[in-house]
């Protein structure tokens, strides 16, 4: 019976984290239409409930009732798993985001590397989606995200040591409380902006939505599936953005923490305040989609290999011969 | 040169600028509007669906005179007429093919009694191709139905024909 009771208590505590996910992944997506619409000066979608808000709902109700098409020559069990790993992948990986001090769903010593080991799986879901359709487009879409998340992700992996030289521990609550004192935006801007760029990169968000460039790749990985697997795709990649804005906000934006440590302001939850932050990169995220063309490929891959991964290497070695000769290395 | 240059891309000026015309454009007004519920100015000129009018004493315009039918480019006006009661000669079938018509204006403009005129509605579809034959009963109901905005279309453009 003991146990029982242990597993209904795990079980309503990660209910309980992913259904808000789920939710605000579905406001997210009206939230980046509405954005992306009023750069253009259009209206977007606001007929379904009030402002439109219920409209990925409604989306989501239609992709329900679509049919599922498996294409005669795919390899149908790939094809099937593909959609479900990459909406796992992007979701087990909020286990370890902390909302506050205690509320956080795993509080492990490793979380930094988890996220990290967890969205580099995250290729997989989109590789296997291409390559299990046995279709053209979808493959070389596949190819393409690869190559990108693979180049992205080393660049991400160098900056979050940056940090991590800054906080001496891997676990993702020590990393907000070093940022007590002071943000780490301010001593690691220029990181930031990498990161940033990167975490696009990382999302296939434009400008760097090549694996889906509709120009001439139909829709990238996605082009074969229908209905709810493609629905789920679709919730995986806003689910990925959303957990690079938590991260981004973590790691330079003091995550939980208020802006600035005064009476009225602590007072208010931290939860509130992560996922304000999370909110306003997730705002940004949207304008650039609104006002950037998208890049070339090989403009891509020069971008990371030979920019972005020199740039934050360099970085490290500064900010760790900084820290060395004033003697700030964090004591662990 | 090349150090402005240089500069301009590591400070990522043109993207930050870029930025800010996009947050500054978000406060401007829409271009726009909310179809269903909010529509477009049309002009009086709009050639849209058909009507057949009636004089104010309810008598119709139409004399059968058929100069519609003879100008019709794709043919779709079909027109008999006989002689009434009274001694005036009156249509007995007036019929558009709205799948014929290619909404030209020729009829509204060859009309000498200004009978038959296409009027400002532009969703009048229909889920059957039948429906979309008019009758002479539907094109005069229509006619009665926007009476007052096609003779202030008609009064509006006048100057101009």
């Amino acid at each position: 019976m003991e146990y029982l009771n242990t597993i209904f208590h795990e079980v309503y505590k990660i209910l309980l984290l992913l259904v808000p996910v789920l939710v605000s992944v579905a406001m997210i997506v009206w939230l980046d239409r509405r954005v992306w619409a009023f750069v253009q000066k259009r209206q977007g979608p606001n007929v379904v409930g009030p402002f439109g808000l219920l409209q990925s709902l409604a989306d989501a109700l239609k992709y329900i009732f679509k049919e599922i098409i498996i294409p005669a020559s795919s390899n149908k069990v790939i094809f099937i798993i593909a959609p479900i790993i990459t909406m796992t992948l992007a979701l087990i990986a909020w286990a370890v985001i902390p909302f506050s001090e205690s509320q956080v769903l795993a509080n492990i010593n490793v979380g930094i590397l988890y996220i990290f080991a967890v969205s580099s799986l995250g290729v997989y879901g989109i590789i296997m989606g291409g390559w299990a359709s046995n279709s053209k487009y979808p493959f070389l879409g596949a190819i393409r995200s690869a190559a990108q998340m693979v180049s992205y992700e080393v660049s991400i992996g160098i900056i979050i040591i940056n940090v991590l030289l800054c906080v001496g521990s891997l676990n993702l609550n020590d990393i907000v409380t070093a940022q007590q004192n002071m943000w780490f935006i301010i001593p690691l801007f220029p990181m930031f902006v990498i990161f940033f760029i990167s975490a696009l990169a990382e999302t296939n968000r434009p400008p760097f939505d090549l694996p889906e460039a509709e120009a001439e790749l139909v829709a990238g990985y996605q082009t074969e599936y229908s209905g709810m697997m493609y629905a789920m795709f679709w919730l995986g990649e806003y689910a990925n953005i959303l957990l690079m804005c938590a991260l981004g906000s973590i790691l330079f934006l003091g995550g939980w923490l208020s802006p600035v440590d005064l009476y009225p302001l602590n007072l208010i939850p931290g939860a509130f305040w992560l996922i304000f932050k999370i909110l306003l990169l997730f705002i940004l995220f949207a304008l650039v989609k609104a006002i950037v063309p998208r890049y070339r490929y090989d403009q891509l891959m020069r971008l990371g290999w030979k920019i972005f991964l020199p740039l934050s290497l360099i970085y490290v070695v500064i900010t760790a011969s900084y820290l060395f000769y004033f003697n700030l290395l964090p004591t662990i | 040169m090349k150090i402005t240059r240089f500069l301009k891309t590591i400070l990522m000026t043109d993207f930050i600028g870029g930025l800010f015309i996009a947050i500054k454009e978000i406060f401007k007004t829409k271009k726009t509007i909310n179809y269903p519920f909010e529509k477009g100015k049309i002009s009086p000129r709009y050639r849209g669906e058909h009507a057949l009018r009636r004089y104010p004493n309810g008598e119709e315009r139409c004399i059968a005179c058929k100069l519609c039918e003879a100008v019709c480019p794709a043919q779709a006006i079909t027109i008999e007429s006989a002689e009434r009661s009274d001694g005036s000669r009156k249509t007995t079938r007036y019929d558009i093919d709205m799948m014929k018509c290619i909404y030209c204006g020729l009829c509204e403009e060859s009309c000498p009694v200004d009978a038959i005129v296409q009027g400002p509605n532009f969703e009048f579809s229909t889920e059957t191709r039948e429906e979309l034959y008019y009758t002479k009963e539907k094109l005069l109901d229509n006619g009665d139905r926007w009476e007052n905005i096609l003779a202030a279309n008609i009064k509006s453009d006048n100057p101009y024909r």
